[in-house]
């Protein structure tokens, strides 16, 4: 897969939309193309976050320690963003992710995509909308299951 | 030191001074001769006196002398000659005189010039000498670089001075006494005028010099002080930069530098003062006799011809005096460098002479228990670090010395590695005072390791070995040239009073390492390497190094087993995909192109980096193989992309670390390049440019940049080309370049990269960790881990081994104490640059270390955790200078003092 080919999986990922391009071919440049194997762990919950990963092609699990091992809370398709949620806070990892099928990912480094944020507010006003939206669906979800019980 | 330069160029070279003077007198023999015969050759056969009639011969060499009481007599009557061959064998004497005056001269200059630098060796190594046994306190006020400029730079004139410190004036002396003598033989009262301005000036110039002396002391000291500062600043460059006073620095440089001027200028004035001066008193004399002189003979109480004379012997008198006058000057200045050198060198409490004195044989163990009776010690500002503390440490004990942090514990540690002297009381081994103990004893038996730890500019391993170097300890065997060579530096180091120990030796006290020579020392060094926890750091340099193949030639003659092992454990553990291996006739998509193209590791600057594409051979290849206009054309589309970029960002965008093509500040070269390009024919291009461009593809890889350039047909080609590039190299590039080959050994690259012998694919994230831990396996299972270690340990540690981490030099440092095996071990607080995890492993592993094969050394450990006190036999408390607490670790626990508080 070419330079060119990745910009255009980028443009589909919602968080990218917005931005131009040429600015992508650069995130794309400077980031590392990476593939894994089925079951290769992209990284464990509680590593320090230090890349976000933007996956190309093949599919990957996200995975939450639980008393009884670890399980699976949902599954990652290509043009989905994983990984950033430790990057912005500075936390540790919250899920372990792993490759369901042989995986092609695009990893960005910690600094590169704090850089493009600030770089970029179009970008950053788009991570704040996805983060807003996942934080409605979360409080739905909760209201849900609050109310179901 | 002898504080008379005089007396200590005398003492030193009595004899050969005498000699050079009386080669002097007998120089002046045929110096003489050649004078007369001029005259002798125009009077005789050229203006024909004595040859009048045709046909006359002349005796030549006719010896005959007049001797009182005997009258004439004739040794040898001659051979008569005729007009012509006179002048001919007159003139062969002349020229023979001529030959014979040059090789006195020769051999005069080269006699005193070797004097001069035997005696510059000697003073040289008298100085250092005396360095070397400075009582420790005296290093805490000086210089380096002052100390270093004064032997290196203030000791120099006196070489050139030494050769002419006493034929000179005796010489020019008898040179102007008798030129004067002959002026009063000629008129006793013009005599008395030339003695009488010749005695002005003798009175005067040294009087006016007095203060050309002064200045000049001041010129040596203001320069000593400079080259102090300079060093300060190479030093302390890091506290400059950070505190952003180098403009400060600047001032003071200056400042320093417009003194220096001053005093030199001054002394220039001076200096042409006082010649001016000399010149007009020495022209004042012909000017007296042409007035009086001529006043005289006009009222006739003087003639002519004595007037003439006189004048004429008057010129033989300002050559020889204006030069005793430079060689006094001369004399004046070396005697203040001299003075002003001996006085900085010399210095109460030296070390003894026989405390350093050359021991071969290695002393006895030392048996005694170290004691400090009422010791106290106290800073440079007065202020006591310990008081009259009373201990003894006895041998095999294990003793933690914690300290409060006015405790004192330090200055105790350093007592008894005598680096610092008590001021009342004193520290004994058993009955001897330990001052008073020759260092073959205490720096063999005793070692000592601190957190200050100094490392020389050499290897790892000269530096881990340095701690064993005492003494000789084996006879070179020398032959041929190189024997003769040894013999002449032998004999003129005992004649410069140096001494002839011979460095080239083997210096390496194996026994006290529990080794017996070379073959089995590595396992001592490999013990405290891993005592220390060093080991794994000095293998990560020797993969990162590029070993020395005369040295290492394991590595080398195994190379291919270990590539092999290397597949078969990748492909074992399903890793084949991480290393992209080189083959000789394939393309390596993860190399560069430019690696590709070469396929060989640069071993000169013809063949790397940017020279590559500006190389006649290389691009004449590439025209050959129908790659120029491709790569040329697939430059520019990088170029484009580049630009295209990262035109927008700020040079110092981190992005710019992925971008392998060129550096920031190349982006506007290349923006202007690109545009005055494109569209312009190949052909048209000039070859500067064109290789500018191409230079661009040799760092391009297709998994990594992603630009979609490489296809199929292009790295065919690339490999035909390689091979082309081989098959014609010419001879000046065939050591510039070491081709891969998978049954070879590459001695330009690293041990990393011949072992892989391929290259790690990018887009595996955790590839290179975890292949380096496979090579280290491999390493280990064939037997070549003490081999990779051994290359590590060629790694120069720089300039004070800045080139590692403190952490690492702390370690090496103990590494090189644990190594000589000593009766005590005296650590003062020697890993405090460690965090506290990792002090405890290493504290662990070196009592255990020190103690292997029966071995009981006594260990005297200043620690910087009061906990690491209880892994100890018994632990001393200090507080305020002063021995509060002393006892097991148990016991100490279970009273209620400060190691129990300190513990909480």
């Amino acid at each position: 897969m070419l330079l060119k080919d990745e910009v255009g999986m980028l443009q589909r990922v919602p968080l990218f939309s917005a931005i131009e391009p040429t600015k992508l071919k650069l995130l794309a440049f400077t980031s590392d193309r990476v593939s894994y194997s089925a079951g290769q762990i992209l990284f464990r919950q509680g590593d320090e976050g230090d890349a976000a990963y933007v996956i190309l092609s093949g599919r990957a699990d996200i995975l939450v320690d639980s008393d009884s091992g670890p399980i699976k809370v949902a599954e990652l398709e290509p043009n989905s963003i994983v990984g950033e949620i430790a990057i912005l806070c500075n936390s540790s990892r919250t899920a372990t992710v792993r490759a369901a099928s042989p995986l092609e990912v695009l990893r960005i480094r910690k600094d590169h995509f704090l850089r493009l944020m600030s770089e970029f507010p179009e970008m950053t006003i788009e991570i704040l909308r996805v983060l807003a939206d996942r934080l409605s669906h979360t409080t739905a979800d909760l209201i849900d299951a609050r109310s179901a019980k | 030191m002898e504080p008379s330069l005089a007396r200590y160029i005398w003492t030193h070279t009595k004899k050969q001074q005498l000699w050079i003077l009386m080669i002097v007198v007998l120089s002046m023999i045929p110096y003489f001769m050649s004078f007369d015969l001029p005259k002798l050759i125009i009077n005789g056969p050229i203006q024909g006196r004595g040859f009048e009639q045709p046909g006359a011969t002349q005796p030549f060499m006719r010896l005959h002398y007049n001797l009182p009481f005997i009258g004439e007599v004739q040794f040898f009557s001659g051979f008569q000659l005729d007009r012509e061959a006179t002048l001919f064998a007159l003139s062969l004497v002349f020229l023979l005189l001529v030959v014979i005056n040059g090789l006195f001269k020769l051999y005069i200059n080269t006699y005193k010039g070797r004097l001069g630098e035997r005696m510059l060796r000697r003073i040289r190594f008298d100085l250092v000498d005396r360095v070397l046994r400075f009582p420790p306190f005296y290093f805490k006020r000086v210089k380096s670089a002052e100390v270093a400029t004064m032997v290196k730079d203030e000791v120099e004139p006196l070489g050139g001075f030494i050769g002419d410190a006493f034929v000179q004036p005796v010489l020019l002396g008898g040179q102007a006494l008798t030129a004067m003598l002959f002026i009063v033989v000629q008129n006793f009262w013009l005599g008395m005028i030339a003695a009488g301005i010749v005695a002005i000036q003798i009175v005067l110039i040294p009087r006016m010099r007095r203060r050309l002396i002064v200045l000049g002391r001041e010129r040596q000291l203001t320069a000593r002080a400079l080259s102090g500062r300079v060093g300060e600043i190479v030093d302390g460059i890091g506290a400059v930069h950070v505190h952003d006073t180098s403009n400060y620095e600047r001032a003071d440089i200056a400042a320093r530098l417009g003194l220096i001027f001053k005093i030199r200028f001054d002394l220039y004035q001076w200096k042409f003062m006082v010649k001016f001066l000399n010149n007009f008193l020495a022209q004042v004399t012909p000017f007296l006799f042409y007035m009086i002189g001529g006043y005289l003979v006009i009222q006739g109480r003087l003639d002519v011809g004595q007037l003439v004379a006189v004048i004429g012997a008057y010129k033989d008198l300002p050559g020889p005096m204006k030069e005793l006058i430079d060689w006094d000057q001369a004399r004046q200045d070396v005697q203040v460098k001299y003075q002003q050198v001996v006085e900085q060198f010399t210095v109460d409490r030296l070390i003894a002479p026989r405390i350093g004195v050359l021991t071969i044989d290695d002393p006895d163990p030392m048996t005694n228990p170290l004691s400090a009776i009422n010791l106290s010690i106290a800073d440079d500002g007065g202020a006591m670090l310990l008081d009259r503390v009373s201990l003894q440490v006895k041998p095999g004990e294990t003793v933690a010395l914690v300290s409060t942090a006015t405790g004192g514990a330090e200055a105790l540690a350093e007592a008894f590695a005598r680096l610092n002297w008590p001021d009342s009381g004193r520290v004994a081994s058993g009955a001897d005072d330990l001052l008073e103990l020759p260092e073959a004893v205490t720096g063999r038996r005793m070692s000592y390791a601190s957190s200050d730890v100094f490392l020389f500019q050499a290897s790892l391993r000269d530096n881990l070995l340095y701690g064993l170097k005492h003494a000789p300890l084996t006879s070179v065997p020398y032959d041929g040239a190189a024997a003769d060579q040894h013999r002449w530096n032998m004999h003129e180091a005992r004649l410069s009073g140096n001494p002839d120990l011979d460095i080239h030796s083997d210096w390496i006290n194996y026994a006290s390492a529990g080794a017996t020579g070379p073959h089995d020392l590595f396992e001592a060094v490999r013990r405290v390497l891993d005592a220390v926890v060093l080991s794994r750091d000095i293998l990560d340099l020797g993969l990162r190094s590029s070993a020395d193949l005369t040295r290492h030639t394991e590595l080398a003659r195994r190379i291919v087993e270990l590539r092999a092992a290397l597949r078969t454990r990748l492909e074992h553990e399903g890793l084949s995909g991480l290393v992209v291996p080189f083959e000789p006739g394939a393309y390596n998509k993860e190399a560069t192109i430019g690696q590709n193209l070469l396929f060989g590791a640069a071993a000169g600057p013809e063949l790397a980096d940017r020279a590559l594409a500006a190389n006649p051979y290389f691009a004449s290849v590439l025209r050959q193989a129908g790659l120029d206009r491709t790569l040329y054309e697939m430059g520019m589309e990088i170029a484009e992309q580049a630009i295209e970029l990262f035109a927008d960002l700020p040079a110092d965008h981190q992005f710019f670390q992925q971008l392998t093509f060129m550096s920031a500040e190349e982006i506007p070269t290349y923006e202007t390049l690109l545009q005055r390009l494109k569209n312009r024919p190949h052909e048209a291009v000039s070859e500067n440019d064109r290789a500018m461009i191409v230079t661009l593809s040799f760092a391009y890889i297709e998994p990594r940049h992603r630009f979609g350039l490489l296809s199929d047909e292009l790295m065919s080609k690339i490999v035909a080309a390689r091979n082309l590039f081989y098959e014609n190299l010419p001879p000046e590039l065939q050591n510039a370049i070491e081709r891969y080959d998978p049954a070879k050994y590459i001695a330009a690259a690293t041990v990393m990269d011949n072992v892989l012998f391929g290259r790690v694919g990018k887009n595996h994230p955790d590839a290179p960790d975890r292949i380096r831990s496979i090579v280290y396996d491999i390493l280990d299972e064939l037997g070549l881990y003490a081999e990779l270690l051994d290359v590590g340990l060629d790694f120069n540690v720089g300039s004070g081994g800045r080139r590692l981490t403190s952490g690492q030099r702390q370690k090496l440092d103990v590494a090189r104490a644990l190594l000589k095996r000593p009766d005590f071990l005296i650590l003062n607080r020697p890993l405090s640059a460690l965090d506290q995890r990792m002090q405890d492993k290493v504290l662990r592993n070196v009592l255990e270390e020190a103690r292997r094969d029966a071995h009981s050394p006594a260990i005297v450990w200043v620690v910087t955790n009061p906990a690491m006190g209880m892994m100890f036999d018994r632990v001393i408390v200090f507080d305020m200078g002063k021995l509060v607490e002393d006892g097991t670790p148990e016991t100490l626990l279970a009273g209620n003092g400060i190691f129990k508080e300190l513990l909480s």
